[in-house]
């Protein structure tokens, strides 16, 4: 008889210091600065820009509470626009379907550009190929291609020589992958259309392996993997009709290089209105977009791109930010 | 006595002779027997040697790197940070403790309860008890990803409405173990002999006495066993958890049940994919060890556990 009650003590027990837990307010005041909790989720590539903004904006603000998660955009929106968040990371802008997802959720948010990023298609190194057009992505990557070997994309873009006749081991992002979506959509047309017979990986590190451990390896992904790897990895650049272009800092904020896409957060303004953290958050990501894009290896935006999300983040802050 | 050229120690033996005198029903291996033997014997060696060699390639590989990292001032204080050298596990590592403490709690008295029913209460002629003992074998097989869905729609939104809190985690983790424990739990019952039972019923105690005082008590060691089992599985579980929306950095551990969290698979993948690979695959193997460290102090408690209450018939 006693040890039931015993049971029902412990499991009680349990039960209350949750709900205590729960009940705890953590909008203690601390020793300067905003406090309270921050919860962002969303694109797994804004993701080192959102923890290093976090880290930074802690050290100043001790007393506030960040959590980070990157279940991609898509599932990033999913959450944000059920009120579950308050800041989404976004690689692409938001979707119809989505805007009707945040509409019937009542959350309206605005779209803050943080940084740029750009896809780098590379290979290995002894596989010598400076430049491809769009068209010979598209018809290297379409749905079902049969390209197996580099010389039957025909000349090189840059240096019109035949493409060497080696061939071609194929590495890419995985289908749940923003980056997968995007290349997809700009190279083939079509977001999620492409050929399936590559290795894929959602780790950008095992494609660079890939890459460069097969000599015929051909592959894209972020580009700051490929700033990592400058020596075993050989950078080909992309002709959307204007000549080749190969990524870099510069090509990739004026979006002259076509795999180039702006990078966002989504704050919603309800979070802004309620939450000083989360507006104060915001007001220091905007300030200091292009330290924390240096420090997490991600491309800053240019002067015009930062006058213009700052003017983004005016239109929507509350009046109370300092 | 007529003996053929192969000898066998047993058949001579004469105690074995006693109480076999026709020879003829115990072939003494012939030498083609023998070596079938050898090699049978040694194509298993070969593969426990694989198996072996694996891990401990595996193992060192980890140590290897991680090591140093592993005593490094403040990877155990510290939240992680996009500098590597600034980096630590602590908000990972008490997210996954209080994981486990949700998880635990929720898997043994509902994996024992459902255990004993279905061993000393269920009748098995009833469709709907085949019926849930059917269902359990097959959620064993569910793929985790599943349930990360199931705890997104029920716990995390849905009735329950908890939030991407540890409550959600642990409960998710746990259904995702649960088919463990209750597998093992009844097994664990039924190796109580029947002599057990029926001498406490004989004295006059009621079924449910007889399954309190002596049955569970006798299949502790077994329930531990399959329970940490199952933690052991769920401890490592990263893909139910990135599902429900844990975090992947928390400045901040879990400060209670209803907490955002993080979790240290969740560290560790996302150290794994870091584009400074060189630098952050260290933090990522020490991580990994101290994911082992947990595992073997919980499996050295249940071993404890089980010699502690292990009874012999």
């Amino acid at each position: 008889m006693s040890r039931k009650w015993w049971l029902v003590l412990a499991a009680s027990g349990v039960l209350a210091v949750g709900v205590a837990a729960c009940g705890s307010d953590d909008s203690s005041d601390g020793n300067g600065g905003v406090s309270g909790t921050i919860n962002i989720d969303g694109s797994s590539t804004v993701f080192p820009f959102a923890q290093r903004a976090a880290e930074l904006f802690k050290e100043e603000n001790p007393d506030v509470n960040i959590n980070v998660g990157e279940s991609g955009t898509g599932g990033g929106f999913e959450k944000f626009c059920a009120g579950e968040t308050d800041i989404s990371d976004a690689s692409r802008p938001i979707e119809p379907e989505e805007i009707d997802l945040c509409r019937q959720g009542g959350v309206t948010y605005g779209d803050v550009q943080v940084a740029d990023d750009g896809i780098s298609v590379a290979t290995n190194p002894q596989l010598a190929i400076s430049c491809l057009t769009t068209d010979q992505l598209k018809q290297l990557w379409d749905k079902d291609s049969p390209v197996s070997n580099a010389s039957e994309l025909g000349d090189d873009a840059d240096t019109g020589d035949a493409l060497p006749d080696t061939e071609l081991s194929l590495y890419g992002p995985g289908t749940d992958s923003g980056t997968f979506d995007f290349f997809t959509d700009k190279i083939n047309g079509e977001e999620g259309v492409s050929r399936d017979d590559y290795q894929p990986s959602e780790d950008d590190n095992v494609l660079v392996q890939g890459v460069s451990g097969d000599e015929g390896g051909l592959g894209y992904f972020g580009f700051s993997y490929y700033g990592q790897n400058l020596d075993q990895l050989n950078l080909v650049s992309v002709d959307s009709g204007d000549g080749c272009v190969a990524p870099s800092t510069e090509t990739i904020q004026d979006a002259s290089y076509y795999l180039s896409r702006p990078l966002s957060m989504y704050p919603s303004e309800k979070a802004l209105s309620d939450n000083p953290a989360v507006a104060s958050f915001m007001q220091y990501v905007v300030d200091n977009a292009d330290k924390i894009a240096t420090d997490a290896l991600i491309v800053p935006m240019s002067d015009d791109q930062a006058t213009d999300a700052r003017a983004a983040f005016n239109q929507i802050k509350p009046g109370n930010v300092k | 006595m007529a003996r053929g050229p192969e000898r066998d120690p047993i058949v001579e033996d004469p105690r074995v002779a006693a109480l076999a005198p026709d020879h003829a029903y115990i072939p003494a291996p012939t030498a083609e027997r023998t070596v079938k033997e050898r090699i049978f014997k040694a194509s298993m060696l070969a593969c426990l040697s694989v198996a072996l060699l694996v891990l401990g390639v595996l193992l060192y590989d980890v140590a290897h790197e991680g090591f140093s990292t592993l005593f490094r001032g403040g990877f155990f204080t510290e939240p992680a940070s996009s500098v590597a050298r600034d980096s630590g596990i602590y908000p990972a590592l008490i997210g996954t403790l209080y994981l486990m403490v949700v998880c635990l709690a929720f898997i043994v008295p509902v994996g024992v309860a459902t255990a004993v029913y279905l061993e000393e209460y269920a009748d098995r002629d009833r469709w709907y008890n085949r019926f849930i003992e059917l269902n359990i074998q097959n959620l064993a097989a569910v793929p985790s990803i599943i349930y990360g869905i199931l705890g997104l729609a029920f716990l995390v939104r849905g009735p329950l409405g908890l939030g991407r809190v540890v409550m959600a985690g642990g409960l998710t983790l746990g259904l995702l173990v649960l088919p463990v424990v209750i597998i093992a739990g009844r097994e664990a019952i039924r190796t109580v002999p029947p002599s057990i039972r029926e001498g406490s019923m004989a004295l006059g105690a009621t079924q449910w006495q007889t399954i309190w005082k002596q049955v569970l008590p006798a299949a502790v060691p077994g329930i531990a066993t399959g329970t940490i089992l199952a933690l052991s599985r769920a401890i490592g579980e990263t893909a139910p958890l990135i599902l429900l929306g844990a975090a992947t950095f928390a400045t901040d551990p879990a400060d209670g049940f209803f907490s955002e969290f993080t979790a240290l698979p969740l560290q560790i993948f996302n150290w794994i994919s870091n584009a400074q690979q060189d630098q952050f695959a260290p933090l990522a193997a020490a991580a990994i060890i101290v994911l082992m460290g947990v595992l073997l102090l919980m499996n050295a408690i249940a071993i404890w556990l089980r010699n502690r209450f292990e009874q012999k018939w």
